[in-house]
């Protein structure tokens, strides 16, 4: 296919994967602010949000303080900034209208739905919560159609797994920087187990990526913060670990070089980052540092992003 | 609904009153239908539109504003009798059209014989000298036409203008049968309409048949696009999509050792035949306008070594201007050496000194249109214009004569549209497309109806107020 159409397709999997995990922090975070204090429900919970989104450097230019105003005006996307679940939409959409002939018009209409919903959306009606709420839920309902119907509408050829590489590189990073993010809370000190303040925490980590009642099905046992961070990192049957990522990613790979009939660095690398996490366990994990392993994670993510790009779409 | 009789000739109506036969179920739905639920239908044509994005950007609007061409829900019908006679007619024309190009490009014989003056050609500013040494593959120049026609009575067709150099509006042929079938589909189902999807397959076929002999195996067909920001997008994508070929741009194509290539994931991968939708200006900066970046860089060197076909080739606009169709009853005889079964409207050449006597004398009843003009701009409609403007366009003619050529108004014909007080006639033409292909000529049934939706227009393009309808051809 036209180098240029994977690039597209590449990237608009990627907003539209993005979008729906803004509006999941965003989402979570409307749900802890509405808790009383002593349940997590402080007031930094909006900066928390900021800083799970990775949106600090960016937030911090334009404003000052970390109110619920202010957080949701960003990240929603009301002030127009360019790092806002408005512009994922945007950028997704124009992306996709590029591309009009490799993705199928399932995928076209969903993405056009929300955009002309976007144009729809009055301020006023984000700025209250339970406004907040139902746009949120259109947004993470976009991104499961989406996704939905380019597993069952699109020809499994290069198209789909170029496809599919943008959504789970982004899941993958969006993950990891959750994560990253909240290691300290999953992590406090070595011997120090959490008491009720913490649950929260660590409830809304799994909350953020749709897996506090698949946690439950796997341990059996009341949320603990290690095995929040196993549950994430190292569990094939959690499908937004990273191991489940690279899973995909690998194998998604793999066709693409039986297909163009040529390994590459790409390959390579997945194939590395895959093994280094079946080779991982939690203690392991610990031991090293969950917070050094997450960041050498992310750099080796961004790698394989750019190795993808060098390899097919420039 | 409303029966104003007027002196049109309207298609659905007759002068006593009752519908004509062709229209007959159609009058009955509008009868038994109550007004509100033909505009919710209405409503919900303009929802499935922007829906699926047929839409496009004016420079200028606001970001997020996408505008859409009206489409009128009620059908322009013809009989099959009918268009079987424009059939024959339009397959003799592209015919003709596609002769006289080769012949400007080659020998010149009709100048020769003195039938065309030799400035209209040669100082034509859409004749490309190029030309005059690359022989496109079938010698077919005009792979895909667009001829707008215009009916004045039951049996009276005119040509009123050839388009060949990148005539569009096909998508929206092929949408509004889309947006007819889902939401008119009891009154569609009463019809034996004749279908039009498989345009796409016949334009594919037409690509292929004009490949190079230097293509090995199966040709790589592309289509060229400026990109996104074109108001003909959606119809770029959407043909691209339906014949299943890449969707390009300049800079997805890289010409090599006269070659030309498109950038793959899996490299550099040959290509045969580009249906491009861009103008010749711009398709190579090396040969003209250098400033572009819409084109590729020796891609006539290429199309001159005939290591690829460009639909529709290149300089073909020396046979659309209005100087030109002026002289296409005796183009036709020359080159066929037979009548034509369409007619030419009357044209008045206002190069000619008796003629623009006539023209200046005649404003009030005349139509005086730009040779080079197009999209309806810059021409003026006598018998609507105030003194005035008449006296303003009298001082252009005089000043530049050549440039402008004069018709009577036509008294074009009307349908009725789905308008505030219910229905109303409005003027209508139809643009069938005619595809060359060197194996055969290819031409679906019917074509894209416009409309002129304001009240009493004569003005059917889309940048000056006009909408579509969908078109039906049935058994009659």
């Amino acid at each position: 296919m036209l180098s240029r159409m994977a690039d597209h397709l590449f990237w608009l999997s990627r907003y539209t994967e993005r979008a729906e995990n803004l509006a999941r922090i965003l989402d979570v975070t409307q749900r802890l602010a509405a808790m009383p204090s002593a349940c997590g429900g402080a007031g930094n919970v909006w900066q928390s949000a900021i800083a799970t989104a990775a949106l600090e450097d960016a937030f911090n230019a334009r404003y000052s303080e970390a109110t619920r105003v202010n957080v949701v005006r960003f990240i929603a996307g009301i002030d127009d900034n360019p790092h806002s679940i408005k512009t994922c939409i945007e950028t997704a959409r124009a992306n996709a209208r590029a591309v009009r002939t490799t993705i199928t018009t399932e995928m076209w209409e969903i993405l056009n739905d929300s955009w002309n919903d976007l144009q729809r959306t009055k301020a006023s009606e984000l700025m209250k919560t339970e406004g907040m709420s139902r746009f949120l839920a259109r947004v993470m309902e976009m991104s499961l159609r989406f996704d939905g119907a380019a597993y069952r509408t699109m020809l499994r050829t290069d198209q789909y797994w170029f496809q599919r590489l943008g959504t789970f590189v982004e899941r993958a990073d969006n993950t990891a920087r959750l994560l990253d993010v909240k290691y300290h809370v999953l992590l406090p000190e070595k011997e120090h187990v959490g008491g009720g303040l913490d649950y929260f925490q660590w409830a809304s980590i799994l909350r953020s990526v749709n897996a506090l009642t698949s946690y439950h099905w796997v341990y059996r046992r009341s949320v603990e913060p290690w095995l929040v961070a196993d549950f994430l990192i190292l569990r094939p049957e959690q499908p937004r670990s990273l191991i489940s990522s690279y899973s995909a990613l690998h194998e998604y790979l793999d066709k693409l070089a039986d297909a163009y009939g040529r390994q590459g660095p790409a390959q390579r690398l997945a194939r590395s980052t895959m093994a280094k996490l079946a080779n991982t366990d939690k203690d392991k994990l610990f031991q090293s540092g969950l917070h050094e392993f997450l960041t050498e994670f992310i750099a080796e993510n961004n790698r394989l992003g750019d190795a993808i790009i060098q390899q097919y779409l420039s | 609904m409303s029966k104003t009789s007027t002196p049109f000739f309207d298609e659905m109506t007759a002068p006593d009153g009752t519908a004509r036969e062709a229209y007959a179920a159609i009058e009955r739905w509008l009868q038994s239908t109550p007004r509100e639920l033909v505009a919710t239908r209405q409503a919900e044509a303009e929802h499935f539109f922007r829906r699926i994005g047929i839409t496009f950007n004016v420079y200028g609007d606001d970001a997020g504003t996408e505008r859409l061409i009206p489409f009128d829900i009620i059908p322009r019908v013809l009989t099959t009798t009918q268009w079987r006679h424009l059939e024959r007619g339009l397959e003799q024309r592209v015919k003709a059209l596609n002769a006289f190009i080769k012949d400007v490009y080659g020998q010149r014989e009709i100048i020769a014989a003195g039938i065309v003056p030799e400035e209209l050609v040669l100082q034509n500013p859409a004749f490309q000298a190029e030309m005059t040494r690359i022989r496109p593959a079938g010698d077919i120049y005009v792979h895909i036409a667009g001829i707008d026609i215009v009916r004045v009575d039951p049996d009276t067709f005119y040509v009123l203008e050839d388009n060949a150099r990148t005539p569009s509006g096909v998508s929206y042929m092929l949408e509004n049968r889309e947006a007819t079938m889902r939401l008119l589909p009891d009154l569609f189902g009463l019809h034996r309409v004749q279908p039009v999807d498989h345009y796409t397959d016949m334009l594919l076929a037409t690509l292929r048949s004009v490949a190079p002999r230097s293509a090995s195996g199966e040709p790589t067909v592309v289509l060229l696009t400026p990109g996104q920001f074109n108001s003909a997008y959606y119809e770029h994508s959407f043909l691209a999509d339906k014949m299943g070929v890449e969707l390009v741009e300049g800079r997805d194509l890289h010409v090599r050792n006269n070659i030309v290539y498109m950038r793959t994931t899996e490299g550099l991968r040959r290509v045969d035949v580009i249906y491009r939708r861009v103008d010749d200006e711009f398709l190579d900066p090396l040969m003209f306008n250098p400033a572009s970046v819409l084109g590729v860089p020796g891609l006539m060197a290429a199309y001159g070594a005939g290591n690829v076909t460009i639909a529709n080739a290149v300089g073909t606009g020396v046979c659309d201007d209005k100087a030109i169709y002026s002289f296409m009853p005796e183009i036709l005889k020359f080159y066929l050496g037979e009548e034509p079964i369409l007619k030419n409207v009357p044209t008045w050449r206002c190069r000619e000194p008796d003629s623009l006597k006539y023209v200046l004398a005649n404003l009030s009843e005349l139509v005086v249109k730009e040779v080079s003009g197009s999209g309806g701009y810059g021409m003026l409609v006598g018998p609507q214009a105030t003194n005035a403007q008449r006296g303003e366009f009298a001082a252009k003619l005089k000043a530049k004569p050549e440039a402008f050529i004069a018709q009577p108004t036509l008294a074009l014909s009307t349908v009725p549209c789905f308008v505030e007080d219910g229905t109303a006639p409005r003027h209508v033409d139809l643009r069938p497309y005619v595809l060359s292909g060197a194996d055969a000529v290819r031409c679906t049934p019917g074509g894209l109806t416009r409309v002129a939706l304001k009240k009493g227009s004569l003005v059917v393009n889309s940048s000056q107020g006009g909408g579509t309808k969908d078109t039906w051809v049935v058994e009659g």
